[in-house]
């Protein structure tokens, strides 16, 4: 099995706005496969496509060998939705909530009551059983809709922005119940837009504006950013950022700490040198030093606006 | 099997959810009973002393005797001695009283001949006033030895369309399927947009639920709680207003279920059609009004304009109406109306149909 997800051309168009713009996906299986984005870079409607949910305005998407649209009842009995607002009956009782989607995955009786405990078990929700699910906190409700996801067993788990309301203790518990599903032979494909989280993933796709701008491993994408990384130490902070954001070849600039932490187009020779001569007769005591990408940084070097002064015209072309 | 099973699920759900909704659950008994009292009570009142204007032109011991006899009804109160129709008519007009009595002068020859004899003129701006009529037309009056036996049919009523004959004992039963018709709908016709609005339906449509499992596991649980109204409106208006049910009872609730089943089928399609529960309720409001104006509960079917009796054809109220009549008051049988049940039939299988058609397993 190679491909669980597979996508060409996927576009999808809301009136005059381009959603998902021509995208081309590949999503190995029994991975985790992570789209990085932000709020509106197409993610959701990606995913919606993938469920059958968003017909695609062109291109399609194949699910586990089957065409996402046309057979959409087939994809749908392999694969776990977790959907970005949390979609299970705050009205119903966490167990009468894990029984009614075991029944609607045709499980039944003994098979069923089996089911439940088990998921009640791993994901920790024997205490709150019998308590309706519109009680519990943002992290039980997010491992109620994980276990919900996963009563059938399903070959794909696509899981729409799974933690965004969550601690992070839960956060971290959360993606170690999703390298066990992958050890277990799931396909995972989530979607986030924290770095960290981005940065667990076997893969990733960062979204922007419906494209995809960069794919690969996180490894692999740090070191094939498309940017020098400098950062610069010094007594006047301010005024070397100031005299740095002017400046054509900076992309981005972060302060972090008593640092300024800067992004330059990969095309520049030595990038270095050329901070100094910025900052030159500004700030005397600066250490400037060339560091390693990271995802961070490759996230804003990959949706840095295409447009702004000192942009990635360059890279464009 | 599986499919079964899937629609179980569903109806289960939504009978744990809607136990759960203390208000919802409240409704469901305090809606009929409480518009089975109000209706009741209001449409049973008793007229009484109404102010009356008699136009006595035979003068007679009969036609006095008769006026004596309209006056010990307490219906009404002779407030006024006509002695011309000009007079008669100017009361009348300043609406002095709300009924006149007209007697003809040869009130004793058409009494002998059966014809009709003594007039009830009544307001028509008043509709309820025309019920009052018809019972005093009824009445037995003048039965006494050495009248001929046509007398009861001696007192034409004038007024302004031909109703039928109501009494509270034919109006509980149809209000049966008012109060059903009301209920029901709105019942269904927010049963898939609240789940597009919780943001549960995003969820469920990933679901290998089909959409006729959602459809009809959507529909039956509220098909059991139609059938208690059913009972709550039946054991009230038996108790207070004494209504008699004369046919069987198994065929009542078998007719009952099928116009339940009918009018749910009309809110789920309403469901299907809206985005959310406000329009949702709008749509189905406005469906409930010509339903019960134009089922023939309110005003008499035949009375109708032809367009009128075509669209009330459309709606399920008008044919369980007559269904429901036919077996509380005559003790007829399912079997005996098959065109009215076929039209309940058809007209489930048809919305069901289009809301399963309507109902699409995707967002956009």
């Amino acid at each position: 099995m190679s491909n669980a997800i597979t996508a060409r051309g996927l576009t999808r168009r809301f009136g005059s706005v381009v959603a998902v713009d021509d995208v081309d996906l590949d999503v190995p299986a029994q991975q985790i496969y992570g789209f990085l984005g932000p709020n509106g870079s197409g993610k959701s409607t990606t995913i919606r496509m993938m469920c059958g949910l968003l017909k695609p305005s062109a291109g399609r998407v194949t699910v586990l060998g089957h065409d996402a649209l046309a057979e959409a009842e087939t994809v749908r009995l392999k694969l776990g939705y977790m959907t970005q607002k949390f979609s299970l009956w705050d009205d119903l009782s966490v167990r009468e909530n894990l029984d009614f989607m075991c029944s609607v995955y045709g499980l039944t009786g003994a098979g069923r009551r089996a089911r439940v405990a088990a998921r009640t078990r791993e994901y920790d929700l024997g205490e709150f059983a019998g308590r309706l699910a519109g009680t519990l906190s943002g992290g039980q409700r997010q491992r109620l809709a994980l276990a919900a996801a996963t009563l059938h067993e399903p070959q794909l788990l696509l899981l729409d922005e799974p933690t965004s309301a969550v601690d992070p203790q839960s956060r971290r518990d959360f993606w170690e119940k999703l390298f066990e599903l992958v050890a277990r032979g799931s396909t995972v494909l989530v979607s986030t837009h924290y770095m960290d989280e981005a940065e667990r993933c076997h893969r990733l796709a960062i979204l922007d504006r419906g494209r995809v701008v960069v794919e690969g491993s996180p490894k692999q994408l740090a070191r094939e950013i498309d940017a020098s990384v400098v950062e610069v130490e010094c007594m006047d902070l301010p005024a070397a950022r100031k005299a740095l954001a002017v400046e054509p070849a900076v992309l981005s600039i972060a302060q972090l700490g008593s640092r300024l932490h800067v992004l330059m187009k990969r095309s520049l020779a030595e990038p270095e040198r050329h901070v100094e001569r910025v900052l030159a007769g500004r700030c005397e005591t600066a250490v400037i030093e060339r560091v390693g990408a990271t995802l961070e940084d490759v996230f804003v070097a990959a949706t840095a606006p295409r447009d702004a002064a000192g942009g990635r015209d360059a890279r464009a072309a | 099997m599986s499919w079964l099973r899937r629609m179980a699920a569903i109806a289960s759900k939504e009978t744990r959810q809607l136990r759960r909704d203390r208000v919802t659950f409240g409704l469901i008994i305090g809606i009929p009973a409480m518009q089975i009292m109000l209706f009741g009570y209001a449409i049973n009142f008793d007229v009484r002393d109404l102010d009356a204007v008699v136009l006595d032109q035979a003068r007679t011991s009969l036609s006095r005797q008769l006026v004596g006899d309209l006056a010990a009804t307490q219906v009404m109160h002779i407030a006024w001695q006509a002695d011309s129709g000009a007079e008669f008519d100017r009361i009348m007009e300043r609406g002095d009283a709300n009924i006149g009595v007209v007697i003809l002068p040869d009130l004793e020859r058409r009494l002998a001949d059966g014809a009709a004899a003594v007039q009830i003129v009544v307001d028509g701006s008043q509709p309820s006033l025309e019920n009052v009529a018809q019972g005093l037309a009824a009445m037995p009056m003048l039965r006494r030895p050495g009248t001929p036996p046509q007398a009861a049919s001696s007192v034409a009523v004038r007024v302004a369309y031909n109703a039928e004959k109501r009494t509270a004992v034919q109006v509980v039963p149809a209000l049966v399927g008012t109060i059903l018709n009301i209920t029901m709908v709105i019942f269904t016709a927010g049963a898939i947009v609240r789940e597009r609005e919780r943001g549960n339906l995003e969820l469920l449509i990933t679901t290998p639920v089909s959409r006729g499992q959602l459809m009809t596991g959507k529909l039956l649980p509220y098909i059991l709680i139609g059938l208690v109204q059913t009972t709550l409106i039946l054991l009230l208006g038996h108790t207070l207003f004494r209504v008699p049910i004369v046919g069987s009872l198994a065929e009542l609730y078998a007719g009952a279920a099928l116009f339940i089943a009918a009018t749910l089928s009309l809110g789920l399609f309403i469901s299907t059609i809206t985005r959310t529960q406000f329009q949702a309720f709008q749509v189905a409001f406005m469906t409930m009004l010509p339903s019960i104006l134009m089922s023939g509960f309110v005003f008499p079917f035949d009375g109708m304009p032809r367009v009128a009796q075509w669209i009330a054809q459309l709606l399920p109220l008008t044919h369980f109406v007559e269904i429901i009549r036919g077996i509380v008051l005559r003790g007829a049988h399912l079997w005996d109306m098959p065109v009215q049940l076929g039209k309940l039939g058809l007209f489930f299988v048809v919305m069901l149909t289009a809301s399963v058609l309507r109902f699409h397993k995707r967002l956009d």
